[in-house]
């Protein structure tokens, strides 16, 4: 296995832009606000189409920067860090599931839709909670030149504000990837779910009644992309979160005092404090030496990269919340306390595309046998 | 010779690889120690003395040492092949560790011609065995405030006092030693001062202090009007400080020089998942316990990240928030995933995870051992506790506890 870690001057400028973009147009004040909105933040959504960042994996010939998925992480960390809540994850991974597993008439029809602002939204996830993202029961049953879909999918983001969505359904008991637009889903059919995750606009899909004609079938259906791509981002938004999380947790220990002294000055809330810096530390190295193998193009590395920044990740972001709780006393049992949302974001990316006891469980054959 | 060819470096390669693979020492039929701050018995520091003389006569230390004081005269990166070949081969250490690594470099640097000519040969042959006299019983990390005093008497100097954690103080022949010439002056460096002390003199008793493991590997130095040469002093009277200061440069790696070889035999979590396959529990292989994969797998992936960090500390880009969190807390991390390492190895064993050094225990009982000495780590050089203050104070800006 290689240490390396690269990062390019295009990531360097990348992570000042969007550090200093989501601290402007996400303070907490406004993440706040947001909690309960009905709309994504068109505005934001323009501003970042604007900047470009929803070409940056995409090949240049379908209109992007083909920087590849390396050079989003920048991104997707600030966001995180900022708790901004924006269809960005998303958009992304359909834009890389569709260059993965697309046509070339696809590829030519969507990307540049997408790098022009257009909401792609991933439907994989069922109600069974499984992580295993070909093993599923929503069915596609070919009518003459027609599918018609059957089937429940759940965790769809910013489904309401999205132009079009990839499905995983069964074709011919094969799971397979269909794309499917906003004007061909019923009335009625979307509803929003209550999330841990109140930054998050989360839905489910129902399929039955969708007709889909079958050239919305993707060419390939290359799962392990779709994988790859969201551990990536979600192990960003982890490492982002991670330093949201301790910044605030560092400006409550240095102000608020309790027996005559500050409170950061008591070992009990200082030591798992560090522990939590070293942790960022360590997920912030997974994550930039996985977005390096996963550029190298090596699959093998990628996997364990991959698999290693979200299980650690997961487990690091969860506890910071936890203890982000524990360590605002009274004040963080209340709603007002900004610590509840690092947690209940903690707990969101840690149980999407598999938490830490699961990636473990699929490393274990890969690093000891 | 100067200039080096890849097709140089590559011959050199295959030659010390070739030579090692012929002339591994092989299993000495007792437990090694596994740094040469643990040589505890006579037969393990003749063995590796012995093993050292070999490696040098043969060539492979202190390659780029100057010939005239028994080095080779030859470019460092050849030394860095044959050292590199010695740990990937993971052969035992080098056990003059203080004068290859600290004192030889220093005298090399700093010393006199007939310093040079007395002291560097028998450096790199291990004939004459060094140690360290720096820390106190009363000032640990506290170098500045050493107390041993060292007084001027005609053509001696009179030492009084004592020094602890002398690693090979019972087998070394020379010390270098910091003492106070001096109480007065503008602050407390001004009075110390640095000496090449010999071991072997009236007055100098090293005794040797058992550890947690039941072994010995190190003394408490007691000194009582012993009497050593006046030229013996280092420089000049009140320059202790600064050169104690140069040999941490050396003894940390800050800067090069060393005589090279290894100095210790690196536990890596690979050697763990090799235990695992052969440890048994309940009859079976414990890799195959589930709750042990998970973990394996758990310290691959922390032994990872630290590898990882130190990759990552070389991209200033990448890092924001707290840019000294990664070199601050080096020891913390390496210290403190040694100590569970050695802890989960002693956990794969079954009921024989109860043993301790013994013909029975697996590996000799060396985990068992490796275990309790991993503590040296944790607590030497600042206890892990007090490196999570000074991360916090330091690093994250917390007030002081």
């Amino acid at each position: 296995m290689s240490s390396q870690i690269t990062f390019s001057d295009e990531q360097t400028m990348l992570l000042d832009t969007a550090t200093e973009f989501c601290r402007k147009h996400s303070p907490i004040e406004t993440v706040r606000a947001r909690l309960d909105a009905d709309q994504i933040d068109a505005t934001t959504w323009k501003e970042i189409t604007d900047l470009g960042w929803l070409g940056i994996n995409v090949p240049e010939e379908f209109g992007g920067l083909g920087l590849g998925l390396s050079c989003v992480v920048p991104v997707a960390e600030s966001m995180g860090r900022y708790l901004m809540g924006t269809p960005y994850n998303g958009a992304i991974t359909a834009s890389e599931c569709l260059a993965t597993s697309g046509s070339r008439e696809q590829k030519e029809e969507w990307l540049p839709k997408i790098v022009s602002g257009a909401i792609g939204a991933m439907a994989l996830i069922e109600t069974n909670g499984s992580w295993i993202l070909d093993q599923i029961e929503a069915q596609a049953i070919a009518s003459e030149d027609m599918f018609e879909l059957s089937g429940t999918k759940c965790f769809v983001t910013d489904a309401d504000a999205a132009d079009f969505y990839i499905v995983s359904v069964n074709v011919e008991a094969k799971a397979r990837l269909a794309l499917v637009k906003r004007e061909q889903i019923p009335e009625g059919n979307l509803h929003r779910e209550i999330v841990i995750d109140e930054t998050r606009r989360s839905y489910q899909l129902d399929l039955d009644g969708i007709m889909v004609p079958v050239d919305q079938l993707l060419e390939g259906s290359d799962f392990q992309a779709i994988e790859f791509a969201s551990l990536l981002l979600l192990s960003a938004e982890i490492t982002g979160g991670l330093v949201g999380s301790i910044h605030t947790i560092v400006e409550y220990l240095n102000t608020r005092r309790a027996f005559d002294k500050v409170i950061g000055s008591y070992q009990a809330l200082k030591h798992p404090t560090v522990k939590i810096l070293l942790d960022l530390e360590a997920s912030r190295s997974h994550l930039y030496h996985a977005a390096t193998v996963l550029a190298d193009d090596n699959a093998g590395e990628a996997e364990i990269a991959l698999r290693m920044a979200k299980a650690h990740g997961s487990a690091a972001f969860a506890f910071a919340g936890d203890r982000a709780v524990q360590f605002h006393g009274g004040f963080g049992f209340t709603y007002e306390c900004d610590a509840q949302l690092y947690l209940r974001r903690a707990l969101w990316c840690q149980y999407q595309f598999g938490d830490e006891a699961y990636h473990r469980q699929l490393l274990e054959p890969i690093l000891l046998d | 010779m100067t200039a080096t060819t890849e097709k140089e470096r590559q011959e050199f390669q295959q030659e010390v690889a070739a030579w090692f693979v012929e002339n591994n020492p092989g299993d000495p039929g007792f437990l090694l120690p596994e740094t040469f701050m643990e040589v505890g018995t006579d037969a393990q520091f003749e063995y590796l003395r012995d093993w050292q003389r070999k490696v040098y006569e043969a060539g492979f230390l202190g390659m780029a040492w100057p010939e005239e004081y028994g080095g080779r005269g030859m470019p460092q990166v050849f030394q860095d092949i044959a050292t590199q070949e010695m740990a990937s081969q993971r052969l035992p250490f080098m056990p003059n560790t203080i004068g290859l690594n600290w004192a030889g470099p220093l005298i090399l640097k700093m010393g006199r011609e007939e310093d040079k000519q007395k002291y560097i040969k028998n450096i790199l042959s291990a004939e004459d065995i060094w140690c360290q006299g720096f820390s106190e019983p009363e000032a640990g990390s506290d170098l500045g405030n050493s107390q041993c005093r060292a007084v001027r008497d005609g053509d001696d100097y009179v030492i009084n006092g004592s020094k602890i954690w002398t690693s090979l103080g019972s087998y070394a022949k020379y010390m270098i030693l910091l003492a106070r010439t001096s109480t007065g002056g503008a602050n407390k460096y001004a009075g110390l001062s640095y000496f090449l002390a010999p071991m072997h003199v009236e007055g100098i008793d090293p005794k040797p202090i058992q550890k947690l493991t039941g072994e010995y590997g190190f003394c408490q130095t007691y000194f009582d009007n012993a009497r050593i040469p006046a030229d013996c002093l280092m420089g000049s009277e009140g320059e202790g400080w600064n050169i104690a200061m140069v040999t941490l440069t050396f003894e940390r790696g800050a800067t090069g020089g060393q005589a090279g070889g290894i100095a210790s035999m690196e536990l890596n979590i690979n050697d763990v998942v090799e235990l695992s396959r052969r440890a048994m529990r309940n009859g079976k292989p414990a890799i195959e316990d589930p709750h042990i994969r998970s973990q394996l797998v758990q310290l691959i992936t922390e032994s990872r990240g630290n590898q990882l960090m130190a990759a990552r500390a070389k991209i200033p880009a990448l890092a924001t928030d707290w840019p000294t969190a990664v070199p601050m807390s080096g020891k913390l991390r390496g210290s403190e995933l040694k100590r569970r390492m050695c802890q989960l190895a002693v956990s794969l064993q079954g009921a024989n995870g109860a043993r301790f050094v013994s013909e029975q225990a697996i590996d000799g009982g060396k985990w068992q051992r490796s275990y309790f000495n991993s503590f040296s780590g944790t607590i030497g050089g600042g206890t892990s506790e007090i490196q999570h203050n000074i991360v916090g104070e330091r690093v994250l800006g917390l007030p002081k506890s």
